[in-house]
């Protein structure tokens, strides 16, 4: 059971994230883009995804992390990320509901370079019960 | 010409478990579920499945192509309603078309299809692209 007085709450990332021109390389080779001065559409997930994990996963929220599935994903991509953009992610869980046993948790991310909010993005999450 | 109802040339995309092991590196995504039959089945699963988030790069690359480069997809959005199931040594079809819904000035919604094996794998999934 996830704690439910964790919803509507941020959470700020300690550390820093930086884009490296080598994980847009590698990202873009993986689904064929050759032109790698941007980051391809969903290559922030590399960055979100684990983020969510390591505060999704704090004992004091309580998500089993093997038990889950991704049921939705939304970008809205403000301008394109690039190598050398230093991220700071703020996640928020937005809602937390029960459907037949299973818990449904709404995140979104922001990811902000300086005060530039250049990505947020939106996941549902389904822990299978 | 491009105008509502327009309809983006058919891409087909081939995964096999390189792809998703490649897909899991690029992505940080490690879940074994994208890579150990053993694990897969375990969990109730029929075998490995692809990562949703990679069906949805390999579209986005569909897109990205048609609007000519990562920087102009400003939005983009899907709902994962059925895994690709992804055996060993075999090659996996995921099939892509999407289709004009709007056009409001530069603005381009485009509403995605993507199938593997005959079988709908994305729901919802939707872009607005900048001309």
């Amino acid at each position: 059971m996830i704690n439910p007085d964790s919803v509507g709450r941020t959470f700020d990332s300690a550390d820093l994230v930086t884009v490296t021109q080598s994980e847009i390389d590698a990202f873009a080779v993986v689904i064929g883009e050759t032109d790698t001065r941007v980051a391809p559409p969903t290559f922030s997930i590399r960055i979100t995804l684990s983020q969510f994990e390591s505060i999704l996963t704090q004992p004091e929220i309580g998500v089993d992390w093997q038990r889950l599935v991704h049921g939705d994903q939304k970008f809205e991509i403000y301008r394109p990320v690039i190598a050398g953009d230093i991220f700071k992610c703020s996640a928020t869980i937005e809602t937390l509901r029960s459907v037949a046993g299973n818990e449904i948790i709404s995140v979104r991310s922001d990811l902000h370079n300086g005060s530039e909010l250049v990505v947020s993005s939106w996941a549902t999450l389904v822990v299978r019960g | 010409m491009i105008e509502v109802g327009t309809i983006l040339p058919t891409k087909v995309f081939y995964l096999d478990r390189g792809l998703l092991k490649a897909y899991a590196d690029a992505s940080g995504d490690q879940n074994p579920i994208h890579q150990s039959e053993e694990f897969a089945l375990s969990v109730g699963l029929p075998n490995v499945i692809a990562h949703g988030m990679l069906t949805m790069a390999l579209v986005g690359k569909f897109i990205t192509d048609w609007a000519g480069g990562s920087a102009n997809v400003k939005e983009f959005s899907a709902r994962f309603i059925k895994p690709v199931i992804v055996p060993a040594g075999e090659k996996i079809d995921l099939t892509v078309t999407a289709t004009v819904v709007e056009i409001d000035g530069a603005k381009i919604k485009l509403d995605c299809a993507a199938t593997s094996a005959g079988v709908k794998v994305l729901g919802m999934a939707k872009a607005v692209i900048i001309q």
